[in-house]
């Protein structure tokens, strides 16, 4: 059963092959068997998981069903869940259970998905190998002495050695589409706005959004359509209805414009995964779309703004954890200063710290204008040359990440050689648009991703582009060895 | 050397709204800690803040009243700083952007004259939480029912150079927040409060002196004695030669003094950045339009209307137009007076006034309702009792028995009108007192009242005075 997409469960489902129950219980048991080589599952809800199960099953037998009606899935352990700690990957919240559940923990509950646990990640998101957790680091399923990637590196690993069909990630600068490329899954961040951030712990609030993590674009066309949408209880969603991606994902690719970003090909960019992307883009063409060169010329300056502006946020997002009325709180506090210094210093690890320290010091008096001002002006600058290069092209095309899964520790210790490995996916972030990662190969026996960035609110044609390219190639079907 | 004060004060008003500014919770005052404030006023993780509009039209209408710019867009910021009643770490107010800016307000002056006091801006923010040192041994509690409460902070430019000038900017504004009903205007429960920025300077010269705030101060009366203190203490300073340190400085109304808050304080940075929570509010034409379509008539055009209408001193129509609720009772007594303006007036200020202060009980408590004591002064008008009469009236009406007619009837207390009546009566009294009369015949004129008396006596008061007067001269000279 679990070799099947999530499509094919839905269908498997609904034709009485096996019950939700059977494939929840089926799941839980590989979690529990293969899990501890991966470590990407903090938390297992398995309660609550086989009575969301017996539900769905009930309404499968009445015949009132929607696609992720009893498909099982793991939860990023960002997303609020109601009764169900919400660690954020953070021993700040190893302690907390959210008292409320989030919109697309909610959305995706009335769909009638059953969440099988919360999935591992860096911690508050923060981090692009999932070294960074409180809860240890994951282990990508295609080597396991490499890192899946992150932030939603336990979502990515989780697909890919099938331990679910479908996961949910953030992306703030790369979180669902790097992790998902180091593990030859698919993943897409929405146009921001797209999905309510409502009960999604904040890292940087103009940056942070939901999106599905699955082995097929189809798939995320599924759980998409499901978690997006209007929310009145967050001001940043957009009030605009949502694509039927679904419907959208037989189109044929006859005349889409597909541009070729010459900054995302040059220097930095390992030179077998270049040729799993041109390889990748020669299967565009045979499927009929025009690419051309283009350029951002501004890219350079995604990972320098991005710098400064995410840890800004983060900053001020993360002074509610001070020990007062949830979370870590150090022992004894001998005054209010103790209680704050030890309760954070105790709480977050030292990435966090560190994007803390960068934040508030971007922010302080006498640095702000040249430091998150600026980064404000630049962030004008690259959304530009994304509006100006989709008045020539349909959809931006290029590397998700410009190297595979590298080794457990090899970056841990340099934050700027981490940080540039989401030298393409940041720039997205900054500009507010959408873009996927699909697998595109394999470079050593580790997954090569291939991003496709559209216009905003262009999803369905994203996941259009993503599904016909899925119907030529078998990159998305690729098992990782001990997985089958 | 004479010494000039400058002072500028920073008003909070807690805004009448029924939620809060950026939750659903419940904004009444007085619940038991912690039962109004939401995920959102703890400052859970995942939770975000969506705009009250009602704040929003509420700010929008005091910009209007002070003839400021309501903007048509403003930016919500975050202001950082850790403290245990403050949930998020940060305070969402409004820096570089306010909503409302560049207005003013005129203020009247002892010597008659008026004073135009600039507003340099009004923002929306949220309340913090209160901490709670009492009853719990050395350590604090927290109540967040506050937490997130929406207020406007109105702040002047340093317009003012007395405590005096600044207690009665205060005070206007105190009546126009209510006038607008976007503030109850409540200053023991702090929903309206305010800081002073007080500063001296020699007299003539043109650049300020260095500042203190005194932070919090929520009475009138606390923010005339805490400015008077500032001023002198400043003065004292400078005139020993030595220099006023900037700082915020707290009022303590029990010594009469203020004294300065923590130093530590004073290196807070908040690194004010907008917060990306919340869009820009973006205010359209229409909807500025439609709110001042909407604004109740304001105590500066009412006061104005009151002296053409009723003719009225400018000063009764100030101290009827100072609050909403007085000048509702007067035009509602006016009105059922049938139009007696400037008797009305006298009512309201004299006897009624007069007994509600003695009883200590605002206008809206008044026993007497304005239907009954305008009632009581068309008795006035149409005769039917006189003036000295109708405050036996007005204390019986206030004793609750009954409307002026019925009063009236009860007590007997009807005016004698009737000319042939009153002759009768001026006759007896005159055969009653032969030598008086003989006395007044013979150029003694200052005995009319004598004999006004006597016939008042004889009435008990009731007989017309006008009357009296008129058939008393015609029968005296016989």
């Amino acid at each position: 059963m679990h070799n099947k997409t999530l499509a094919e469960l839905a269908a498997g489902l609904r034709a009485g092959e096996f019950s939700s129950e059977e494939l929840t219980r089926h799941l839980l048991a590989r979690i529990g068997r293969l899990d501890p080589r991966l470590n990407s599952v903090i938390t297992l809800t398995e309660e609550r998981a086989l009575a969301q199960a017996r539900a769905a099953d009930a309404r499968l037998a009445t015949g009132e069903v929607g696609p992720l009606t009893g498909i099982p899935f793991l939860h990023k352990d960002i997303f609020c869940t109601d009764g169900v700690r919400t660690s954020c990957g953070s021993r700040m919240l190893d302690n907390f259970e959210a008292p409320y559940d989030a919109t697309v923990t909610e959305k995706l509950a009335a769909a009638g998905a059953v969440m099988l646990g919360k999935t591992n990640m860096d911690e508050f998101a923060m981090g692009s190998s999932n070294e960074t957790s409180f809860y240890g680091p994951v282990k990508n399923p295609w080597d396991l002495e490499r890192v899946p990637g992150g932030s939603s590196g336990g979502s990515a690993a989780a697909v890919a050695a099938r331990l679910a069909p479908a996961a949910t990630g953030t992306d703030t600068g790369g979180s669902i589409r790097q992790p998902a490329a180091l593990c030859g899954i698919t993943g897409i961040k929405p146009t921001y706005g797209r999905v309510s951030r409502w009960g999604m712990i904040a890292f940087a609030s103009s940056l942070d959004q939901g999106g599905p993590m699955t082995r097929t674009a189809e798939d995320a066309a599924l759980m998409l359509a499901a978690m997006a949408g209007f929310d009145e209880r967050d001001s940043t969603s957009i009030d605009r209805p949502v694509d039927d991606y679904a419907a959208a994902l037989g189109r044929p690719l006859q005349g889409l414009r597909i541009g070729l970003p010459k900054e995302y090909f040059g220097e930095g960019l390992d030179a077998a995964v270049g040729a799993a992307i041109e390889a990748a883009i020669d299967e565009y063409r045979k499927l009929g779309a025009e690419v051309q060169d283009i350029s951002l010329p501004n890219t350079a300056l995604a990972v320098p703004a991005y710098y400064v502006v995410a840890p800004a946020e983060c900053s001020s997002n993360l002074s509610r954890f001070d020990g007062v009325r949830f979370g870590h709180r150090c022992e004894n506090p001998r005054d209010l200063e103790d209680l704050y210094v030890r309760s954070r210093g105790e709480g977050f690890g030292a990435e966090v710290k560190r994007r803390i320290m960068v934040g508030t010091y971007a922010l302080s008096a006498g640095y702000y204008d040249a430091y998150y001002l600026k980064a404000q002006q630049v962030r004008q600058l690259i959304r530009k040359d994304f509006i100006d290069a989709f008045e020539q092209v349909d959809l931006i095309l290029g590397p998700t990440s410009p190297t595979p899964a590298f080794r457990l520790g090899e970056k841990a210790d340099d934050p700027v050689t981490m940080y540039l490995s989401d030298i393409y996916t940041i720039a997205v972030n900054l500009a507010g648009l959408p873009g996927l990662s699909i697998p595109a190969g394999f470079v050593d026996g580790l997954p090569v991703g291939l991003q496709l960035i559209g216009s905003y609110f262009d999803e369905a044609r994203l996941l259009n582009a993503a599904h016909q390219y899925q119907q030529v190639t078998d990159w998305h079907g690729r098992v990782p060895e001990g997985f089958e | 050397m004479e010494w000039e004060a400058v002072i500028g004060l920073e008003i909070h008003a807690q805004l009448a709204t029924r939620s809060k500014i950026f939750s659903g919770a419940s904004t009444a005052y007085g619940a038991e800690p912690n039962t109004q404030a939401c995920a959102v006023d703890l400052g859970l993780p995942g939770v975000l803040p969506v705009l009250n509009a009602e704040a929003v039209r509420m700010a929008a209408r005091f910009g209007l009243a002070t003839h400021s710019t309501v903007a048509r867009r403003s930016v919500f910021a975050r202001k950082n700083y850790f403290y245990p009643d403050l949930p998020k770490g940060y305070q969402i107010s409004q820096f570089e952007l306010p909503i409302v800016h560049d207005g003013y307000l005129d203020i009247d002056l002892p010597d008659g004259g008026t004073k135009r006091i600039g507003i340099t801006r009004a923002h929306l923010e949220e309340d913090a939480g209160k901490s709670l040192h009492e009853d719990f041994h050395g350590e604090t509690g927290i109540d967040l029912n506050r937490a997130g409460t929406p207020l406007l902070e109105i702040v002047s430019e340093p317009d003012l150079r007395s405590a005096q000038e600044a207690v009665a900017y205060m005070k206007k504004i105190h009546a126009l927040v209510r006038y607008l009903e976007i503030c109850d205007g409540n200053m023991q429960e702090g929903s309206f409060r305010c800081d002073a920025n007080i500063s001296v300077r020699p007299k003539g010269q043109e650049a300020f002196g260095t500042r203190s705030e005194i932070k919090n101060i929520n009475s009138f009366r606390f923010v005339e004695r805490a400015i008077n203190y500032e001023i002198e203490r400043q003065i004292d300073i400078l005139e020993a030669g030595g220099e006023i340190v900037q700082e915020t400085r707290l009022y303590d109304s029990d010594k009469n003094e203020t004294r300065p808050m923590r130093s530590k304080e004073e290196a807070n940075d908040y690194r004010y950045f907008p917060d990306p929570d919340l869009l820009p509010l973006v205010l359209e034409d229409a909807f500025v339009e439609e709110v001042r379509t909407t604004l109740p008539e304001l105590p500066d055009a009412k006061r104005d209307r009151f002296m053409s209408d009723y003719g009225l001193s400018r000063y009764d129509a100030s101290v009827l137009t100072a609050t909403r609720e007085m000048a509702t009772y007067f035009e509602a007594t006016v009105e059922a007076s049938g139009g007696e303006g400037k008797l009305s007036a006298n009512w309201v200020m004299g006897e009624l006034s007069g007994l509600l202060n003695k009883e200590g009980l605002d206008i809206v408590e008044s026993p007497v309702s304005p239907e009954q004591l305008g009632g009581m002064l068309k008795r006035i008008q149409d005769g039917t009792i006189s003036g000295k009469i109708a405050k036996q009236v007005f204390e019986a009406i206030w004793a609750g028995e009954g409307d002026a007619d019925t009063v009236i009837e009860k007590k007997g207390l009807k005016q004698i009108t009737d000319p042939a009546a009153i002759e009768k009566i001026i006759r007896e009294v005159l055969e009653a007192n032969p030598k008086q009369v003989e006395q007044y015949r013979a150029g003694q004129e200052k005995l009319l009242g004598f004999f006004v008396g006597q016939v008042m006596k004889a009435t008990q008061g009731k007989a017309n005075p006008g009357e009296v007067n008129k058939l008393l001269g015609k029968l005296l000279q016989g």
